[in-house]
């Protein structure tokens, strides 16, 4: 089977600046993978690369080993930011069957078959319960759920979230980490999930791909969260600690340190 | 219910023209409406009512019909408003402000011109707040037929629409031609507003665009019937206006009507009021 994501030697450049330079990594099916780096290094602009919304120098990106242009339904999306006035008209349901046919013209009668797919969908976030309510009415955590539905309803092979953790309290960062775990497992659909704070990912992850400097360092995760890597990719030294099975990541308090994720100490199962 | 309804009132060919045209203006600027609200458009919406004004005074100038010059004014500032905005929303509040600016002070000279060099008597008040009840009858089918084709055209592109409403990134994602189907959408307000600048006068044209929608978003959830439930209330205050101001011929001193264009706005805003007050709590259509 085709790695899912395969991205070779990618370049990008914006206004004169290098955002990305020379990034290479791949994505195996149902894998799950954080995206990290302070904000800045540019996530977004690899996440809208390999979406094609992205324009880059050199390089190439295939999706289950074609071009993007090949695999558009193999791609669900999850934007950083979705922003719903409180009296948009319209239902959970209604937001996830547009998922399934957005793209299409004209109006077209809405069969039985599509209406379960969409409820399936729905249960398998956990928001089934949530069908008929006014989608700019929910919670962050509940409205997130009904994103990662829509982005799920056709069933990609790949599920790219653009900081979707962020603006969420704690409880519904674990519950949202918890759940795209799940959905990796149960239905194979490989995750690359971008944030600057990998804490709550840490449990889950079975790969990692830092960016800092536009470079970046990827691979299962036991393997990268290395004294030796993290030190090279800082420009820094970092100690990598292992206490009762845990993984620490511990920097020195230094200028140095800007550079790191927000919370310089990190834990790895 | 000759309390309501004044003797004449159904005989009468003018309001019988006015309810026709009334109806159909109501119900494609409610339709309209509602994505415009979606969309956080409503700022060009009123904008394209002035530049309305501006092709209606110079229709007026050249002899031309109110409909052709409300309709190509609104469709050429439609077009400068798609062409100058920028891919952010507030490049495109930037550009609808540079047209709206440009169109007024054009408006400010034609209706000038209009009113020194041609013969026609009220033609300010006529331009700016409507005069349904002199509309020929020969306008109906050529009502009718815009009408139709607008409400084709919003169907058409409803659902591309509708994602791009919530999220330009989300829709550029799924391979949908945002900039084609925004520019199509501008295109399609300028046609209702032309039509509604008929009805109650460009500058309030915004009322019927924006006053049904904004009122039956809040009371559902459901965008199916935010469009049945605007497109009535539309129609509901566009009659409900003409009755009050062909009654009013009756009440009023000197025997003078009340400008219909005041009286269908006077209900739109009772109606959003209403439903302002409605749903100022927590919502009682939650579950849709």
């Amino acid at each position: 089977m085709p790695d899912v994501l395969s991205i070779e030697h990618l370049t990008v450049s914006m206004h004169g600046r290098t955002i990305l330079d020379d990034v290479s990594l791949t994505i195996r099916p149902g894998e799950f993978t954080g995206l990290i780096g302070s904000n800045g290094v540019g996530k977004t602009t690899l996440l809208r690369a390999i979406l094609g919304l992205q324009r880059y120098e050199s390089g190439s990106i295939a999706i289950n080993g074609q071009p993007r242009t090949a695999q558009l339904d193999a791609l669900g999306y999850v934007p950083q930011k979705i922003s719903l006035d409180s009296d948009v008209p319209l239902r959970v349901i209604d937001f996830v069957t547009l998922g399934l046919d957005a793209e299409r013209w004209g109006l077209r009668r809405r069969r039985r078959a599509q209406r379960d797919h969409v409820m399936a969908t729905l249960e398998s976030v956990g928001a089934a319960h949530l069908s008929t309510s006014r989608l700019s009415e929910l919670s962050g955590g509940e409205q997130q759920r009904v994103f990662i539905a829509h982005a799920l309803v056709r069933r990609p092979s790949l599920l790219l979230l653009d900081e979707p953790l962020a603006n969420l309290d704690p409880r519904n960062v674990q519950e949202i980490v918890a759940l795209l775990h799940r959905l990796s497992r149960d239905h194979q659909v490989a995750i690359l999930l971008s944030a600057h704070e990998m804490n709550a990912l840490l449990p889950f992850m079975d790969r990692v791909v830092y960016l800092t400097g536009g470079h970046c360092a990827s691979g299962p995760t036991n393997e990268v969260v290395q004294t030796d890597v993290l030190s090279a990719l800082y420009g820094h030294h970092v100690d990598v600690v292992q206490v009762h099975g845990r993984v620490f990541v511990i920097a020195e308090p230094n200028e140095a340190t800007d550079n790191l994720p927000e919370h310089p100490t990190l834990t790895v199962r | 219910m000759h309390w309501l309804f004044e003797p004449g009132l159904f005989t009468s060919a003018p309001v019988r023209t006015a309810l026709a045209v009334g109806t159909v203006a109501a119900v494609v600027s409610a339709v309209v409406g509602v994505f415009t609200i979606l969309r956080g458009l409503a700022f060009a919406g009123h904008a394209l009512t002035d530049v309305a004004a501006t092709g209606g005074s110079g229709a007026v100038l050249v002899g031309a019909s109110p409909l052709s010059g409300f309709l190509s004014g609104a469709l050429i500032g439609a077009g400068a408003i798609a062409v100058s905005e920028g891919p952010e929303s507030h490049h495109r509040e930037i550009a609808t402000g540079v047209v709206l600016s440009a169109a007024t002070g054009l408006s400010a000279l034609l209706l000038y011109l209009d009113a020194t060099t041609t013969a026609t008597t009220g033609v300010t008040q006529r331009v700016l707040f409507g005069s349904l009840f002199s509309t020929s009858a020969s306008t109906v089918p050529l009502t009718v037929v815009l009408g139709t084709a607008v409400l084709v055209l919003t169907a058409v592109i409803a659902r591309p629409l509708l994602l791009t409403s919530l999220s330009r990134e989300l829709a550029r994602a799924r391979g949908i031609r945002v900039t084609l189907v925004s520019s199509a959408f501008l295109l399609i307000v300028a046609m209702a507003v032309g039509l509604s600048a008929l009805t109650v006068g460009s500058l309030l044209s915004t009322a019927l665009l924006v006053g049904p929608a904004a009122a039956a978003v809040r009371w559902t959830a459901r965008i199916g019937r935010a469009l049945l439930l605007a497109s009535a209330i539309g129609v509901l205050s566009t009659w409900l206006g003409v009755v009050i101001a062909y009654d009013s011929y009756n009440w009023m001193p000197h025997q003078r009507s009340l400008p219909v264009g005041f009286s269908v706005v006077v209900v739109i805003v009772t109606v959003y009021l209403l439903s302002a007050m409605r749903t100022s709590g927590p919502r009682g259509d939650h579950r849709g």
